[in-house]
């Protein structure tokens, strides 16, 4: 009987690897604005973070995103920590003291300023909504405290293939989507393509130079092309940004890093693609601050129920010896 | 069964004056422990012993859970997240309830599956798997309301959409719907009953549970074979047989449990539950959580909103009439050459409707929501009256032992082998 179902499984594991295999051409091939999964310390089910990659991400996080982006969910005590940045406590402390706290009613009944203290939340550039909203040309720039965890990469597998592409991602314990997304977004900022022009019905992408030539033709975001009707162009709005991982290719956020735009103290080449993972790495830590005691934890867990299992398992087949079943 | 001899016999002074007074251990003894499980149950036999344990797990941690969360339109979503960033291993705490969920119907729809495939909802059991699809409702009802309480956005537009649906009702519709909301919209106010219901159901689930497994105890469990216990060769010991094949089953399954919840505990859930429940933005795609998707794909291939409705519940509730649809006087489908094949196609359409349910409702993805929609009803309602009264089942061993030692195993053999058992 047990041998039936193992050689059943392995016929089940062989199947799934060559619908894997015959699968995975489709989806390198399969439109340009795939995002590509990235290597992360702290993907993988032994992953941990890299302390002094958190610590440079926290200062693209203060001197670059914090200009409009809150991280609400953090208190400066949590940057000094275990499992995340690290940073000694009377660093953390000395940060907290150059931000002025909203704190009151004191005994006049005032509120008042005062330095921050560890206890503090990190405070966020704005205080509403309305005034974040004002001071950004009405976009509203979201909180970033669980960003890492609030987007996904959408991952298009033909049916066959889907239980393969879960399989998969279970069992390497891939819960990265959302960093590869925000490092895909960081790095993506391209100009719109030439404009297009009309073609019996279709889009045809026009050469940059002939673009340059006719300075008043759109550029498109996108083309919606619907059969048996013209080609629509999504025309790059007014202060919007062209970026390729951006659902619908606009952004209001202008292109936030580039080279050399922060200065590591730790010799680590200022270019943009360390800033942006540096960064990703800082936001995936504080989207999930226990990450590494959960992993830690997962791989004590796992080796003590594999021995469970074990023993009930010898438990059960001498039990079961002599019983016919 | 119940009328097997009592084996208790109460040895030291208190369990013999307790014996006379509230005779319980008496009872435990006769259903745990001497209870006779036939000899040839499989793995698919454990899960009765894993949904139990997810209920327990379930309650504990939800209760543990309740002491931190603030059922609050302001702050609900907060206190998410303080529990996995503040409280003492808050972070474990909710991954167990939040996956534990998704655990606990992979588990129930493995035991339906089961249930189908081995005709367990036939006579004398129709109470006993009339009570289960109430349990699997009941179930469905607190899953449902507990995604709420997360008050993400994925919670927020999932319970918009689905309390829409008693809008469709004729004449009480809209008066129901503003009933459950307790308002003009969904609210805070919503969400705070939604949290009360969340905490009782668990509760009335574990009545009925006590139910379903005094109902097992009373016509005793099915087994692949389908036929009942004759001779007492036929079974074994509930202790330590039965109960060790559990414990290992259930260590297996714990072990799938942990993984889920120590290394990729949001992969069931949707990443816009991780921002706050916001009325006035509608996420691109509404879908519920993956254990709905089948019933959603059902829902939303009926061009008809009030269709859609009556033909979700419909499907489920469909469930409770099994033991009169099937009219086959052979229980367990592996006799059932014919059957067996319409019954793996019917497995297999629940499956893509699960896959389409995820799917925006557009183009093909519409088109075969309805071909499966369609199968899952004709499967019920035409494929297994007619089948059971054309198809002619294969022959049935004589006895459970029997079939356990491959069909030649007369009288002597079973004898023998249970003559093997008792030297032990």
């Amino acid at each position: 009987m047990t041998h039936t179902y193992l050689k059943g499984l392995a016929c089940l594991g062989v199947a799934l690897s060559l619908v894997g295999a015959a699968a995975a051409p489709v989806l390198a091939s399969g439109g340009g604005d795939a995002i590509e999964p990235q290597h992360w310390s702290f993907g993988g089910i032994r992953g941990h973070f890299d302390r002094p990659q958190l610590q440079r991400g926290f200062q693209v996080y203060k001197e670059v995103c914090s200009t409009c982006h809150g991280i609400k969910r953090l208190s400066f005590r949590n940057l000094s920590e275990k499992g995340g940045p690290e940073f000694p406590e009377e660093g953390a402390k000395g940060l907290a003291e150059t931000y002025k706290v909203n704190d009151g009613p004191n005994d006049q009944g005032k509120m008042f300023k005062r330095p921050g203290r560890l206890s503090d939340r990190i405070p966020s550039p704005f205080d509403n909504e309305q005034q974040a909203r004002s001071a950004n040309n009405g976009a509203l720039p979201p909180d970033l405290s669980l960003i890492a965890l609030a987007r996904k990469v959408e991952a298009e597998h033909p049916f066959y293939a889907l239980p393969y592409f879960m399989a998969k991602d279970i069992v390497t314990g891939y819960q990265e989507g959302g960093s590869d997304y925000l490092h895909a977004l960081l790095t993506s900022y391209r100009d719109a393509p030439p404009a297009y022009k009309m073609d019996h019905g279709h889009m045809v992408a026009m050469t940059e130079a002939d673009a340059k030539a006719n300075p008043s033709l759109p550029r498109c975001a996108s083309i919606t092309s619907e059969a048996g009707a013209d080609d629509v162009c999504n025309k790059m709005a007014e202060g919007m940004q062209y970026n390729v991982a951006y659902p619908g290719h606009q952004i209001a956020m202008p292109p936030p890093l580039r080279d050399g735009v922060v200065k590591y103290a730790d010799g680590t080449p200022g270019t943009l693609e360390n800033y942006s993972r540096d960064v990703t790495a800082f936001l995936a830590w504080a989207a999930d601050p226990k990450l590494e005691e959960r992993k830690r934890l997962g791989l004590m867990s796992m080796l003590y129920l594999l021995v469970v299992a074990g023993l009930l398992y010898g438990a059960k087949r001498r039990i079961w010896s002599k019983i016919p079943h | 069964m119940s009328d097997h001899e009592p084996s208790y016999h109460p040895s030291n002074p208190f369990s013999k004056w307790m014996d006379s007074r509230l005779p319980i251990m008496r009872m435990m003894h006769g259903q745990f422990v001497d209870f006779p499980t036939p000899r040839n149950l499989n793995y698919m036999w454990t899960f009765g012993g894993i949904l139990t344990f997810m209920l327990v797990v379930q309650i504990v941690s939800g209760l543990v859970l309740s002491m931190h969360y603030q059922p609050s339109d302001a702050e609900a979503f907060n206190s998410v997240e303080l529990i996995r960033r503040d409280v003492n291993y808050g972070w474990l705490l909710r991954n167990i309830h939040a996956v534990g969920a998704s655990m606990f119907f992979f588990a129930v729809y493995l035991h339906m599956a089961r249930g189908i495939y081995y005709g367990s909802y036939k006579a004398p059991r129709e109470i006993l798997w009339i009570l289960g699809v109430i349990i699997f409702l009941l179930m469905m009802a607190a899953g449902f309301l507990g995604y709420a309480l997360v008050w993400g956005q994925m919670s927020f537009w999932g319970v918009t959409v689905i309390t829409n649906l008693f809008s469709a009702l004729p004449l009480v519709g809209t008066g129901i719907t503003k009933w459950l909301w307790g308002g003009y919209a969904v609210s805070g106010v919503t969400l705070n009953r939604f949290f009360s219901l969340h905490f009782l159901l668990p509760f009335v689930i574990f009545g009925v549970v006590i139910l379903h497994i005094w109902a097992l105890h009373v016509v005793g469990q099915n087994n692949p074979t389908g036929l009942d216990i004759k001779t007492k060769s036929d079974s074994v010991p509930m202790l330590p047989f039965a109960i060790m094949k559990d414990a290992f089953a259930l260590a297996m399954f714990a072990l799938v449990y942990a993984w889920f919840v120590f290394f990729v505990p949001n992969y069931l859930g949707d990443a816009d539950n991780f921002i706050e429940a916001n009325p006035l933005s509608t996420p691109p795609h509404i879908v519920p959580e993956w254990y709905f998707l089948p019933f959603y794909a059902i829902l939303r291939s009926i061009p008809s909103k009030l269709g859609g409705v009556l033909m979700m519940f419909g499907s489920i509730a469909l469930l409770a009439f099994l033991p009169w649809l099937d009219t086959s006087n052979v229980r367990s489908t592996k006799y059932r050459p014919i059957f067996k094949w319409f019954l793996w196609a019917f497995f297999f359409s629940v499956v893509a409707l699960g896959y389409l349910g995820g799917k925006p409702a557009e183009g093909s993805y519409v088109m075969w929501s309805r071909v499966f929609t369609l199968y899952y009803f004709a499967f019920f309602l035409i494929i297994m009256p007619v089948v059971g009264l054309l198809e002619t089942p294969r022959k049935l061993p004589s006895s459970i032992m029997d079939a356990v030692l491959g069909g030649g195993g007369g009288p002597t053999a079973a004898n023998a082998a249970t003559a093997a058992a008792e030297k032990r």
